[in-house]
């Protein structure tokens, strides 16, 4: 690990100055996540009075439960759908407010904001658009003679749930998108100008896979984002249902342990979970290692 | 740009202004709700032009609160989500830059353990592993107050990361010079890395201030009591009214004074918003 040339040889005060940190870590993080292990080995009964170990029991349960398998199927579709979406849309947004000089700063401005919008926040707001009595999108599907109803329609609920999602993502994807694109040295675009490519040749052939580094970072955030930060999205809305066709692995997390007091099965959701992010940030952290340059 | 192409440019205007009318149309649809009656929303469709009722939508939202569901007034929940983000933003910067100090610039026994610990802990977010938390906190009696909605929340790996990354880029000279001049490690991290590092704890401030703001899950299992609500937590509570239509104004004024103050954070410091998301992610 790096560290300075030189440094100081105080013997104590390192330890006080890393303490609140280290404090904070293991009692919040550290000790409930070792929690969520050793439960994931247990079974309460209904009453909580006793308890056993049961091994691997819980997490064979789940692995056959059609309602965990329907929920990890329900997160791939809603993660790829929101990744892929928000990243063409921001795409085409970089470009076009890269081309442009002048205006380039106040379209930034105009664009960026929803970041702050928290998800509970986003999602009523398109759970009010989207409703069904009284919603402004409906009457319009209406009027195309579509019967637009997220709170029965599986398929509503799901694209109700992708665009609130969405929506709060693109400025983010845009962000980094713009950096990339400003990043691209100008003297290769140029230089295929003055060979004869074309404005879509250049993206095609120059831009685009000079992009790729970014696409694939924002890949892996998104995904990220989805399977976890979309929780309120998903609890302010359509709160996994209808009939369980927005119950993202989170939002199975939550209810299970905490309304459906399933410890045993929660904790063993909870440490898949964890897996599932570790592996994901250790992607994410190789491929930073690997490109940028300090 | 390299050649010039009024048609292109012009279809980059009506993409920008499509996609800027698009991202705010929520908004616009929200703010619109919010000028009207409830009694608007009973029958039909939703009215798309303003109404006249903003100015006593507003009053009854932050200062009555909203009888129907129970919930105090909006005022009192923006005061504590204030008190939440500030805590939260103010002290994961407090912490993270004491013990990058500490990884950077001494050595001492288990530094890189210490260092694993907080790394890979903090990759897990609250929601995955939100039932042991809870019951962590519920133990040390820290429900239904403003300790338990924000020090749980104050471990950053991300801020550690980021002012390791910047320490490191700090010239040693600096630091021999200090110790030439007899400064102590403590008076060195005062007068110089402190001072040194102000853009990086601002940029970090509105990109915290922002996440502070923005919890949800959180608040929403540790305060029961209404005294501790935040206000983007009690959006949620509103809405869900049993068997009736929520008052669909009132709920949407306080979704607009919910996302109007982390927006307004954006909008004015554009430039260290830019800088701190994009920093603390690599």
């Amino acid at each position: 690990m790096q560290t300075k040339r030189t440094i100081f040889s105080s013997k104590v005060l390192p330890y006080w100055l890393i303490l609140p940190q280290l404090a904070v870590t293991l009692i919040f993080f550290v000790w409930p996540a070792g929690q969520a292990v050793w439960q994931s080995f247990l079974r309460e009964d209904a009453f909580g009075t006793s308890t056993q170990f049961v091994g691997l029991a819980n997490y064979a349960a789940i692995l056959h439960d059609p309602g965990y398998l329907n929920a990890l199927i329900v997160t791939v579709i809603f993660s790829i759908s929101v990744a892929t979406v928000s990243i063409v849309l921001a795409l085409i947004l970089a470009v076009a407010a890269n081309s442009l000089l002048k205006s380039r700063s106040l379209y930034t401005t105009l664009l960026v904001w929803p970041y702050a919008v928290a998800p509970a926040v986003a999602g009523v707001l398109f759970w009010f658009m989207f409703n069904p009595t009284i919603g402004l999108i409906p009457y319009l599907l209406q009027g195309l003679g579509y019967h637009w109803d997220d709170r029965l329609n599986g398929t509503d609920a799901m694209i109700l749930v992708v665009i609130a999602a969405t929506w709060k993502q693109i400025s983010y994807n845009f962000l980094f998108f713009l950096a990339g694109l400003q990043s691209i040295p100008k003297a290769l675009i140029e230089a295929a100008a003055i060979d004869g490519a074309g404005p879509a040749k250049r993206f095609r052939d120059i831009v685009f896979p000079l992009l790729s580094p970014t696409t694939f970072f924002l890949l892996v955030v998104n995904v990220v984002y989805t399977m976890f930060d979309t929780f309120a999205v998903i609890h302010a809305t359509t709160q996994g249902g209808p009939n369980q066709a927005t119950n993202i692995l989170v939002y199975k997390v939550f209810t299970d342990g905490f309304i459906g007091l399933d410890l045993g099965s929660s904790s063993a959701q909870s440490v898949i979970l964890m897996l599932i992010v570790i592996a994901l940030t250790f992607i994410q952290f190789r491929f930073v290692e690997r490109n940028v340059q300090y | 740009m390299v050649e010039h192409r009024p048609f292109l440019k012009l279809l980059s205007h009506l993409v920008l202004i499509l996609g800027v009318v698009i991202v705010a149309f929520p908004v616009y649809v929200a703010f619109i709700a919010s000028t009207h009656k409830t009694t608007d929303f009973i029958t039909g469709i939703m009215p798309v032009l303003p109404g006249s009722d903003f100015w006593s939508t507003y009053k009854t939202v932050l200062f009555t609160g909203l009888a129907a569901s129970g919930a105090p007034p909006i005022g009192l929940m923006l005061g504590n989500s204030l008190i939440m983000a500030l805590a939260i933003s103010i002290g994961k910067i407090a912490i993270s830059i004491l013990s990058a100090y500490a990884i950077v610039y001494f050595r001492f026994p288990f530094r890189q353990l210490a260092f694993w610990i907080i790394f890979v802990t903090l990759m897990l977010p609250v929601e995955v592993r939100i039932v042991p938390t809870f019951k962590v906190v519920a133990d040390l009696g820290m429900l239904n107050s403003y300790a338990g909605l924000s020090i749980p929340l104050i471990a950053s790996a991300t801020a550690t990361f980021l002012f390791r990354q910047f320490f490191l880029t700090v010239p040693d000279e600096l630091l021999e010079a200090a110790r030439v001049d007899g400064a102590g490690p403590l008076k060195f991290f005062k007068d110089i890395l402190l001072p040194l590092s102000r853009t990086n704890i601002a940029a970090l401030f509105v990109i915290l201030f922002i996440y502070g703001w923005n919890q949800y899950l959180w608040p929403l299992i540790v305060t029961t009591d209404s005294a501790h609500y935040t206000v983007v937590m009690g959006i949620k509570r509103m809405s869900d009214v049993t068997d009736a239509e929520p008052q669909w104004n009132l709920v949407m004024a306080v979704a607009i004074l919910a996302m109007l103050p982390p927006v307004l954070v954006v909008i004015f410091m554009q430039r260290l918003f830019v800088k701190g998301l994009v920093e603390t992610e690599k």
